[in-house]
């Protein structure tokens, strides 16, 4: 796969709505490439923030209250909002158990 | 080199070469330990193996007045550790001698050499020099034990993923699924565990049970963690701890989270056949096990080496770096992070999984490969950099 194809993030299901950042020092402004593992679709988001590898970023506006999908499941709620391409992380997004 | 090592997981005849112990089950390491029965007994034990070279000392902290079910782990812990096949024969030493004659009883069941003895009334330094003499006697038997070729189907694989991040759900954790997906079927004993690590996704977990009976008992290990762990002792959301600093630092942000990827070690196809209770053997035959344990790295290990497990796999995101003193740990990382920075930890590099340059299949392949080579005697980075982290899980407070 040349450089160009590989994929600045991976979201795990369609129907997820938030995805994954899997290269290093990615800065804000970026138009980053995804690709959707379950069914190897790609999608493109704008990142809005410098993500750290491994976070996750929005792939559509969330707000306070709604339900954070990844592998197709309920993985929390949003504790605040975040904006298409902005960062996902503990300071938006908590647990619904404990 | 590598020839005879190279494996295809396609092919029929997967193989290795593992020490066939006396009641038939295979290990893949050749310990001669020196087993502390209680935290008092560590330094007698640690003298013994700095005189007599190849055998290893597995200090630990605990083993003075508990009692019930606490004690009983105790003892199934201890015993499991030395019944291990890696294990090839055990000195036992413990304060007094009863408890010590339980442990080398319990060992002795599998038929391979066990000795004990009890400090009291002897002193350390008589203690030692008794036990130092048979201990050398054991590892100079254990030397001349010859390695026989046996079917992948001899091996027993648990797994436990730590220092989690999002590119063990993306990754690693897969990978081990594609493995388990792949040697299962060949007849292997697999296991996972981590109880409280599977909060978020329990309705995904118990639908893996192979009938709904065991779903049941699932179900009910699970509520009791809930219940009797994490509830009856949380002050705060578990913040830092379930995820841990290192998971947040990795991206994960919540339990939900971590526990579907945690969950996918698991694979695509397994049923879990049975429900372990911490450090019981598996007794059902061939197939995938749960294991009631604490997500903490070392104490589940530990657990699983004593469940009788001989080779762990362990998925790990932002470099977890344990070992274990018996079985060895072999670390699959998809971080890339993580490779650049700590690389002489991990084993398998899957990092091309997130660049979509390596299929899970050819992770998963990649994964039995480094299975089959250390079974044949490469040490993992844990074992080449020290690591045996030997760790009793404790369930209360002692008498």
């Amino acid at each position: 796969m040349s450089k160009s194809n590989i994929p600045q993030f991976l979201v795990h299901s369609p129907n997820d709505n938030v995805g994954v950042v899997v290269v290093e020092d990615l800065k804000a402004g970026t138009k980053m490439l995804g690709v959707i593992t379950e069914n190897d679709t790609t999608i493109h988001v704008t990142a809005k923030h410098d993500i750290p590898i491994g976070h996750k970023i929005a792939l559509k506006d969330l707000k306070e209250g709604d339900t954070v999908i990844k592998y197709g499941e309920d993985v929390g709620r949003m504790t605040g909002g975040a904006k298409e391409g902005e960062h996902v992380h503990v300071h938006n997004h908590r647990t619904k158990r404990w | 080199m590598a020839k005879k090592e190279k494996s295809s997981a396609g092919s029929s005849n997967l193989s290795f070469w593992g020490w066939r112990r006396e009641n038939g089950r295979v290990g893949v390491r050749n310990h001669v330990i020196i087993l502390p029965l209680d935290d008092l007994s560590n330094a007698a034990c640690e003298a013994v193996a700095n005189n007599i070279k190849g055998t290893m000392a597995l200090p630990h902290h605990y083993g003075r007045l508990q009692f019930g079910e606490d004690l009983d782990l105790h003892f199934r812990t201890l015993i499991g550790a030395g019944s291990n096949p890696n294990v090839a024969a055990v000195v036992v030493i413990g304060i007094e001698d009863g408890w010590t004659d339980r442990v080398v009883k319990g060992i002795a069941k599998t038929g391979k050499p066990v000795v004990g003895f009890g400090i009291e009334g002897h002193g350390d330094i008589a203690t030692v020099a008794k036990a130092s003499y048979k201990a050398k006697e054991f590892v100079q038997w254990a030397s001349e034990l010859k390695r026989e070729e046996c079917d992948i189907s001899e091996l027993w694989v648990s797994t436990k993923c730590g220092e989690s991040d999002t590119t063990t759900g993306l990754g690693s954790c897969p990978t081990v699924g594609n493995m388990y997906d792949k040697l299962i079927p060949k007849g292997i004993y697999g296991v996972f565990g981590e109880t409280s690590e599977i909060t978020g996704a329990e309705h995904i977990c118990v639908k893996r049970a192979a009938t709904p009976e065991i779903g049941e008992k699932w179900m009910k290990t699970f509520q009791a963690y809930q219940d009797e762990v994490i509830e009856a002792n949380k002050v705060d959301d578990l913040s830092e701890s379930q995820p841990t600093k290192g998971n947040i630092a990795g991206g994960l942000s919540s339990i939900e989270e971590k526990a579907l990827g945690n969950l996918e070690k698991i694979g695509r196809n397994s049923k879990f056949i049975d429900v372990l209770k911490p450090a019981e053997a598996p007794a059902q035959g061939p197939g995938l096990y749960y294991m009631d344990t604490s997500s903490a790295a070392a104490e589940c290990v530990t657990l699983m080496a004593a469940g009788g497990y001989v080779v762990h796999t362990f998925p790990t995101g932002q470099g977890n770096i344990i070992g274990n003193p018996i079985v060895p740990v072999i670390k699959i990382s998809a971080n890339p992070k993580t490779l650049r920075t700590m690389p002489e930890h991990i084993d398998v590099d899957v990092t091309g999984i997130l660049r979509r340059e390596m299929t899970l299949d050819t992770a998963g392949d990649a994964l039995i490969d480094m299975i089959v080579r250390t079974s044949n005697g490469r040490l993992t980075a844990a074992e080449a950099l020290g690591h045996r982290e030997f760790v009793m899980t404790k369930l209360y407070r002692s008498a």
